[in-house]
C-alpha cells in the first residue's frame, strides 16, 4: 500500500471514530475482539456445564415443571455408578471404540500406504474411497440396514458364498452375537477413508531424503518402515486415533438407525442411554449427572492421550 | 361537528371488529400420528372448515417419532398444535402438568355427554384421574390391538388337509392364544405357490412401544395385571404372576418359532409390509389399519380376513386409540373448542366411522347396521369390550421404556427367564413410582 493510500485512509476515518480508537490501550483493543468470544464460550459452554452440574444433585426433570426440585446431593451419582445397566451401556460402547479404532487404523494405514504408492488411478481410487465418509450417518444406517436383511440382504449373500450358510439362518442385526460386530462393520467401513487421508497427509509428509539416506545405509524396506515410515506418522496418527475416539465416544445416530440400541440392549451405547433417560424419560437431574460423569471419562481420557502425543510429536 | 362525527364512524368501526373478533376465522393446528386415520381426518375437516369459516392444518408425524415429538412439544410450551390427538397414556401427564384443557365446563355448556361415548373409550382415552369425571379430551379414535390372516389360504383344501394330519384339528380362526401359536406353527417355512412362508407378523420393536403392545397383546387374555389393589401400585404378585411368567414365555416362543427372519424390530409398517409382501399367514396389527387392508388390491377383499386377539385365560386385548385434547398453549383455545364440538356430532361421527376413522359415538356403535358396516367392525365390539390399558401415569414413558427393555431383553436378546424380566421390571417400576411420591 503506498503512502498516499494511506494518508488517504487515515483522512477518511470519521474524526470522532480517530479520537476513540486512539484513545484505547493494545489490551483494550485486545479485549475488544477477544470479548464476545469469550462472552459466547461462558454463555454456550461454561454457564451450562455449570448448571449440568448444579442440576446432577437434584430430582429435577424438565417435563413436570410444576414439580418441587430436591437437591438430593449424591445419590444420582450412587445410582448410576451402581446400576449394572449402565456399566453394560459402556461396556458396549468400549467394545465399540476398540474394535472401530482398531479396525479403522489397521484398514486405513494399509490403504494410505498403498494409495501413496505412485500407479496409474492412483487420484481416482482415493476419490472412490473417500465417498463413504461424504454419506449422512442416516443415509448410511439405512441402506446398511437393507444389506442387513437376512432374507434379501446383500452382505448375508456375499456371506453365503464363503461360508455355505442359509443366507436367512442368520442375522446380523438380531442376534445379540452379531448385532454389536455389524455396528463395528459398518462405521469401519464409513471411517476407514479419514484415518486414511490423515496417514496419507503423514505418509507425505516424509522427505524422500530420508528414505534416500536410509538406502545408502543399506537399511532393508521393513527397517525403513519401522524407523522412518512409522514413527513420522504416528503423531498423524494418533491425531486420528484421538478424532475417531471422541466421534465413537458419543456414538449415536448410526447406532440408533441400524438396531435402536437392541436387540435388547446389547448395542445401546452410553449416548443412546443417556439420550433415553433424558429425553424420553425425562429424567434431568439423573441424566445430568450421567452426562457429567461420561464429561470426566472422556475429558481425563483426552488429557492423558494429548499428553501422550504430545510426548511422540517432541521425540 | 365533522371532527365528532369522524370520531363516532371510527368508535363504531372499533367496536364492530371488537364484536366480530369473537367469530373471526382462525388458523387451526391439529397434531396427529401420520396414518390412514389422519388422512380420512383431513378429508372429513374440509366440513369443518366450510361450516366455521376456520381453516385447518395438520402436522402428523411418523408414529416411532410420534410420542417424542409431540411429548417435546407439550414440554416445551410449544404453541405448533391447537389440537392433539394424543395416546391414551399421555392424559395423565397432560393433565397434571397443564398440557391440556379440562373440558368439564366446556362440555357442560355444550350439552355434549360423556354418556354418549363407550364407556371403555371414556375411561380410558378422556378421564384423569382414571375414572373419576374429570375430562380433558374427547374420544376420537377407538381402536385395538387385534389380528388378520390369509383366509384365502386358511381355505385352501390342500392346506386344511395338511393341518388336519399335522395337529388333528380343523384349520380355522384361532379360538385361544395356544391355538393361534399352533397355526403360526404350521405355517412357518411352508412352501405355499412356490414361495417360502411364515407364521406371524408380530411386534417386537425395541426404540418405542412396539414390543410392549405386543407382548400385552399376550399377557391381558393370560390375566396379567399392573397391581393387586388398583391405585396401591402394589406390583408384587400382579406383574410377575404365575399367569404372566406363562404368557411372556408364550411371546417369546412365538417370536422364535413362527415369525419371519430378521424380525427384530418390527412394528406397525414391518407388519404391514409383511402381510401386503405374502410373507405372513397372519399378523397382529391396530384396527384402525384394517380399512385399509381390506381394500388393498393384492392381500384384500376375498383373501382377507379378521379376528380379535384371542382369549387364554380371559378375553383381553391391547387398547390403542387415541383422544382429542386442547392444547392448553394454543392461541385459538376457541376456535379449537368449536372444533371439538363440531367432531362430537352424531352425525360427524357416523361420517368419520365411514371414512375409515373408528368413532366410539355409540349412536355409531350402537346402530344396527354398525356390525354389517365392515368385514372387521363385529371384531372391533367385540375387542372394545375387553380391552386393557398401559400405565397411564405422568411417569408413563419411564415406565413404558422400562417394559420396552426389560421385555425386549429377555424375547429377543435371550437374556435371563420371563419370571428375571418381569421381577426387573417390577423393581424398574418401583423406582418410577418412589420418584413420583406413589410409593
Amino acid at each position: 500500500m503506498s503512502e498516499k493510500t494511506i494518508d488517504r485512509l487515515a483522512s477518511a476515518t470519521p474524526v470522532r471514530v480517530a479520537r476513540k480508537v486512539k484513545g484505547l490501550s493494545d489490551r483494550a483493543i485486545a479485549w475488544i475482539f477477544v470479548g464476545p468470544t469469550i462472552f459466547l464460550l461462558l454463555a454456550i459452554n461454561i454457564f451450562p456445564l455449570l448448571w449440568t452440574i448444579n442440576l446432577s444433585f437434584t430430582n429435577f426433570k424438565a417435563n413436570r415443571l410444576n414439580r418441587e426440585v430436591k437437591y438430593i446431593g449424591l445419590r444420582n451419582y450412587e445410582r448410576i455408578l451402581g446400576d449394572a445397566d449402565v456399566w453394560l451401556s459402556m461396556q458396549a460402547t468400549a467394545h465399540f471404540l476398540f474394535w472401530t479404532l482398531f479396525f479403522q487404523v489397521l484398514i486405513g494405514f494399509t490403504l494410505a500406504w498403498l494409495i501413496n504408492k505412485k500407479f496409474r488411478g492412483n487420484d481416482l481410487w482415493t476419490t472412490i474411497i473417500v465417498l463413504p465418509m461424504m454419506l449422512s450417518p442416516a443415509v448410511v444406517g439405512n441402506f446398511w440396514t437393507f444389506l442387513y436383511q437376512p432374507q434379501i440382504g446383500l452382505f448375508n449373500y456375499i456371506m453365503t458364498f464363503f461360508t455355505g450358510a442359509d443366507p436367512s439362518s442368520f442375522d446380523m442385526l438380531g442376534s445379540v452375537d452379531l448385532a454389536p460386530w455389524a455396528i463395528v462393520i459398518v462405521d469401519t467401513w464409513m471411517w476407514t477413508p479419514f484415518v486414511m487421508l490423515i496417514c496419507l497427509a503423514g505418509l507425505r509428509s516424509i522427505p524422500d531424503y530420508i528414505y534416500e539416506a536410509a538406502e545408502i545405509d543399506r537399511a532393508s524396506k521393513l527397517r525403513q518402515f519401522f524407523t522412518i515410515t512409522v514413527p513420522m506418522v504416528l503423531p498423524f496418527l494418533m491425531l486420528a486415533i484421538l478424532f475417531r475416539g471422541i466421534e465413537n465416544f458419543k456414538m449415536f445416530d448410526l447406532v440408533v438407525q441400524l438396531t435402536g440400541g437392541g436387540p435388547g440392549s446389547i448395542t445401546e451405547m452410553a449416548s443412546i442411554n443417556l439420550k433415553r433417560e433424558a429425553f424420553e424419560k425425562w429424567r434431568t437431574g439423573y441424566s445430568s449427572a450421567f452426562a457429567i460423569i461420561l464429561f470426566v471419562t472422556v475429558f481425563g481420557l483426552a488429557s492423558v492421550y494429548v499428553k501422550a502425543l504430545n510426548k511422540v510429536k517432541e521425540r | 361537528m365533522k371532527h365528532l362525527k369522524i370520531a363516532s364512524v371510527g368508535a363504531l368501526s372499533l367496536a364492530a371488529a371488537t364484536l366480530s373478533t369473537g367469530s373471526q376465522a382462525e388458523d387451526l393446528t391439529l397434531c396427529w400420528a401420520a396414518w390412514d386415520p389422519a388422512n380420512a381426518l383431513v378429508e372429513l375437516s374440509k366440513d369443518f372448515e366450510a361450516e366455521s369459516g376456520h381453516s385447518m392444518n395438520f402436522e402428523f408425524v411418523p408414529w416411532p417419532n410420534f410420542a417424542d415429538r409431540m411429548l417435546n412439544e407439550l414440554n416445551s410450551g410449544g404453541k405448533l398444535c391447537d389440537l392433539l390427538i394424543g395416546d391414551s397414556q399421555w392424559i395423565g401427564g397432560g393433565a397434571e402438568n397443564g398440557h391440556y384443557v379440562k373440558l368439564n365446563d366446556f362440555f357442560d355448556k355444550e350439552g355434549i355427554s360423556m354418556d354418549d361415548f363407550a364407556p371403555a373409550t371414556v375411561y380410558a382415552y378422556s378421564t384423569w384421574p382414571k375414572g373419576s369425571p374429570n375430562y380433558y379430551a374427547l374420544p376420537a379414535m377407538g381402536d385395538a390391538n387385534g389380528w388378520f390372516y390369509r383366509k384365502d389360504w386358511f381355505g385352501r383344501d390342500d392346506i386344511k388337509a395338511a393341518y388336519k394330519e399335522a395337529t388333528g384339528e380343523e384349520l380355522g380362526e384361532p379360538k385361544s392364544q395356544k391355538e393361534l401359536l399352533k397355526i403360526a406353527q404350521f405355517f412357518q417355512g411352508r412352501e405355499i405357490d412356490g414361495n417360502t412362508v411364515y407364521g406371524a407378523a408380530i411386534f417386537t420393536e425395541r426404540g418405542s412401544e412396539g414390543i410392549t403392545m405386543g407382548a400385552t397383546s399376550a399377557l391381558y387374555p393370560w390375566g396379567f395385571k399392573y397391581e393387586n389393589t388398583p391405585g396401591k401400585y402394589d406390583m408384587e404378585g400382579a406383574v410377575n404372576s404365575p399367569e404372566a411368567v406363562e404368557a411372556l414365555e408364550f411371546y417369546k416362543e412365538l417370536y422364535k418359532t413362527a415369525t419371519p427372519p430378521g424380525y427384530t424390530n418390527s412394528y406397525m409398517g414391518e407388519s404391514l409390509d409383511a402381510f401386503k409382501s405374502g410373507q405372513v399367514a397372519m399378523a397382529m396389527n391396530w384396527f384402525a389399519f384394517f380399512p385399509g387392508l381390506y381394500a388393498d388390491p393384492d392381500t384384500g377383499g376375498d383373501k382377507i380376513d379378521f379376528f380379535v386377539n384371542p382369549p387364554q385365560n380371559q378375553a383381553g386385548s391391547t387398547l390403542g386409540g387415541q383422544g382429542i385434547s386442547v392444547v392448553s398453549y394454543s392461541e385459538n383455545k376457541d376456535a379449537s373448542l368449536e372444533y371439538i364440538k363440531w367432531f362430537s356430532d352424531p352425525e360427524v361421527q357416523a361420517k368419520w366411522w365411514s371414512m375409515g376413522g373408528y368413532s366410539a359415538h355409540n349412536s355409531v356403535l350402537n346402530d344396527a347396521s354398525f356390525k354389517d358396516s365392515a368385514p372387521f367392525a363385529g371384531d372391533f365390539l367385540t375387542a372394545m369390550e375387553a380391552v386393557q390399558d398401559f400405565w397411564q401415569e405422568p411417569a408413563y414413558a419411564e415406565l413404558l421404556l422400562a417394559m420396552q427393555k426389560r421385555v425386549h431383553d429377555y424375547v429377543v436378546a435371550d437374556k435371563g427367564t420371563a419370571k428375571e424380566a418381569l421381577d426387573l421390571l417390577i423393581e424398574d417400576w418401583t423406582e418410577v413410582f418412589e420418584d413420583e411420591g406413589k410409593l
